[in-house]
């Protein structure tokens, strides 16, 4: 009788379900997987070290290239990190626009998580559903930045401008006609608040859209229901966070247990799971849909009443107005200092964490008094449930494979660095 | 918040006196430099005591501080920082561990947290410290085959070999790199005014 070896099974690094370049090995019994080594690192660029070759403000666009579906959260932690060893407080209009636009990221990150994760598994529609939603999520970014995904908006300080008056909008063209132009124009008609209000009107049926998809559907269920149980001590014990350790029935989000920001004076819950298995955290994501707009909607409200600064008056942090450039020599000095040398930061180290859409994003920051971090060290959330890979999918089936990457939320952006 | 600290910091202070080098706050967070032979047991205990319960290690990183403050710093080359967070307690802590040598050694806590299996890895292959009972340490993030570990301080930014396809050979090549680190803004250490005021705040709240 022949000996029955395990088969050895390579999957990726170019593969359309590795959402981006990840290659696994995987230890096959029949079509059962005994043993999962993902290799990682064909993604990396070395961020960590190119930061420590730059001035400080020169890193905040590496941010934004970490974990590509979520560019604003990014930028807010390394913001966040380099704010605590200044020991400055931000102008509180600032504070509301970076919850908002750090809700309007998690939307778009679950967009595209949702519309992705759907695929892998076989649902289609999801898909192009979920884009069209993200076209809107994106068309913000480039009213408020000028950038539809690489941002760089945040700024130790603040928010580099104030949201605009006017929202961008369509014009006639060979490919558009006058009334396709008049629909697409229809929200965009005031300022920028005005459309991302009307967003928040529309956003909760859409969610409902997707749920009649899904929530119910047969096979998304056999898809996803008791698929990679992680109980709550095994969460924690491989450093989970976020929607993955929500799912396992932990109450843990930073926003509500370590407010920062204006997230103490804001209203909104947190959705936790009770199985532990992929239908779970996929409900709770849903949920935190509906609980981002929530957010969104109280942050319009306040900022529509009440006008101010967006960016601290320290000249020695932030760069002057160009108007005052032209007149004021002292203004000229900070603008040629601050975009040459930088600004130094005081002697020391700190962490500082945010709730990304993805779990716990952190920057521990080491400086040792001069204008570029001595050492940047990036705790990217999909590093740790990366890690978790062969815990997540021993004993499933090869094709269960797909159904746990699309649960973790991968991209490989931040997980390589 | 840095009264909840302070007080922290003084348990830590008096639970394991004497198996620690430096316990301080700064900007409202506690540093705790633990003596590397002391590493397992305290972490342990972390982990374990009611008092302190950090059910989980978010982040764990090498440091190379031979260039700190441009050639000032006279202890140990290489650090291993912990990240270390409370959900039961909703505290957190940054635990410290010096090691020096070729190559640097410290323990593996893979058998305290499963997750820092990954982290060990990374801080192998950037910094090449070993982790004494890991039972996989193997290269993570860089090449098959690389030379090095890319985040010491005495390794060039640009790296030193490329890569490229030859048309002879038929197949992917290395060979030394051509081009040189450029310096677009020189590195400059300020001590800055601005911050005397509360750092000398804080520092007497360490007394």
């Amino acid at each position: 009788m022949p000996e029955i070896r395990n088969y050895t099974l390579n999957f990726g690094p170019q593969h359309p379900a590795a959402h981006g370049v990840l290659r696994l090995v995987l230890e096959m019994n029949g079509e059962v997987i005994e043993r999962a080594d993902p290799h990682i690192g064909l993604l990396h660029r070395g961020t960590e070290k190119l930061a420590e070759y730059k001035p400080f403000n020169q890193s905040i666009p590496y941010m934004d290239r970490l974990d590509y579906v979520s560019m604003m959260c990014n930028e807010h932690g390394y913001v966040l990190a380099l704010e605590k060893l200044l020991g400055v407080e931000v102008p509180e209009r600032a504070q509301y626009i970076r919850v908002m636009f750090d809700e309007i990221t998690r939307i778009l990150n679950h967009l595209m998580w949702l519309g992705t994760h759907a695929l892998d598994v076989g649902a289609m529609t999801m898909f192009l559903y979920c884009f069209r939603e993200r076209e809107d999520l994106i068309d913000m970014y480039e009213a408020v930045s000028g950038a539809r995904m690489h941002a760089a908006y945040y700024r130790p300080g603040g928010v580099y401008r104030d949201l605009p008056d006017r929202m961008p909008r369509f014009k006639k063209s060979k490919y558009i006609d006058d009334a396709k132009v008049a629909l697409l124009n229809e929200a965009r008609e005031g300022s920028l608040l005005d459309f991302i209000d009307d967003f928040t009107q529309r956003f909760p049926k859409l969610v409902d859209e997707y749920e009649t998809l899904l929530t119910d559907n047969r096979i998304w269920k056999q898809r996803t229901v008791d698929i990679s149980i992680i109980t709550p001590e095994k969460a924690l014990q491989l450093g989970f966070t976020g929607p993955m350790l929500r799912g396992s029935g932990i109450e843990w989000d930073l926003r509500k247990k370590q407010p920062y920001e204006v997230y103490d004076k804001l209203d909104f819950d947190i959705p936790v799971g009770t199985n532990g298995d992929c239908y779970d955290r996929y409900l709770v994501r849903v949920e935190e849909f509906r609980q981002s707009n929530r957010i969104i909607k109280q942050c319009v409200e306040w900022l529509r009443n009440n006008p101010g600064p967006v960016m601290l008056d320290d000249h020695k942090l932030t760069p002057p107005k160009r108007e005052n450039m032209k007149g004021d020599m002292e203004s000229l000095i900070h603008h040629f200092k601050l975009f040459t040398e930088g600004y130094s930061l005081p002697e020391g180290e700190a962490y500082a964490a945010v709730e990304h859409p993805k779990g716990e994003f952190g920057v521990y920051l080491v400086t040792d008094g001069a204008n570029k971090p001595y050492r940047l060290k990036i705790r990217a959330p999909g590093f740790a449930h990366m890690a978790a890979m062969n815990e997540l999918t021993q004993g499933h089936m090869l094709s269960d494979v797909t159904t746990v990457m699309g649960t973790m939320d991968v991209v490989f952006g931040e997980i390589d660095r | 918040m840095s009264e909840y600290y302070n007080k922290l910091a003084d348990s830590l202070r008096n639970r394991f006196a004497g198996k620690y080098d430096e316990c301080f706050l700064h900007v409202g967070q506690v540093n705790f430099v633990v003596k590397k032979e002391n590493l397992i047991e305290v972490l342990t205990a972390l982990r374990d005591e009611a008092e302190f319960a950090f059910d989980e290690m978010i982040d764990l990183c090498g440091v190379d501080y031979s260039e700190y403050g441009d050639g000032k710093w006279e202890g140990e080359r290489f650090a291993v920082t912990y990240q270390l967070l409370s959900v039961k307690n909703n505290h957190r802590l940054r635990v410290r561990v010096f090691c020096d040598g070729e190559p640097p050694q410290v323990a593996s806590v893979t058998s305290i947290w499963e997750g820092a299996n990954w982290f060990e890895r990374e801080a192998f292959d950037l910094y090449g410290i070993i982790f004494d009972g890991h039972t996989d340490l193997r290269r993570i993030l860089t090449d098959y085959g690389f030379v090095g570990h890319p985040f010491r301080k005495d390794f060039p930014l640009c790296g030193n070999v490329e890569m490229r396809y030859d048309e002879d050979k038929k197949r992917v090549i290395y060979q030394p790199v051509s081009i040189e680190t450029r310096v677009n803004t020189p590195r400059i250490i300020r001590d800055d005014h601005r911050y005397a005021d509360r750092m000398t705040e804080e520092d007497s709240s360490n007394a």
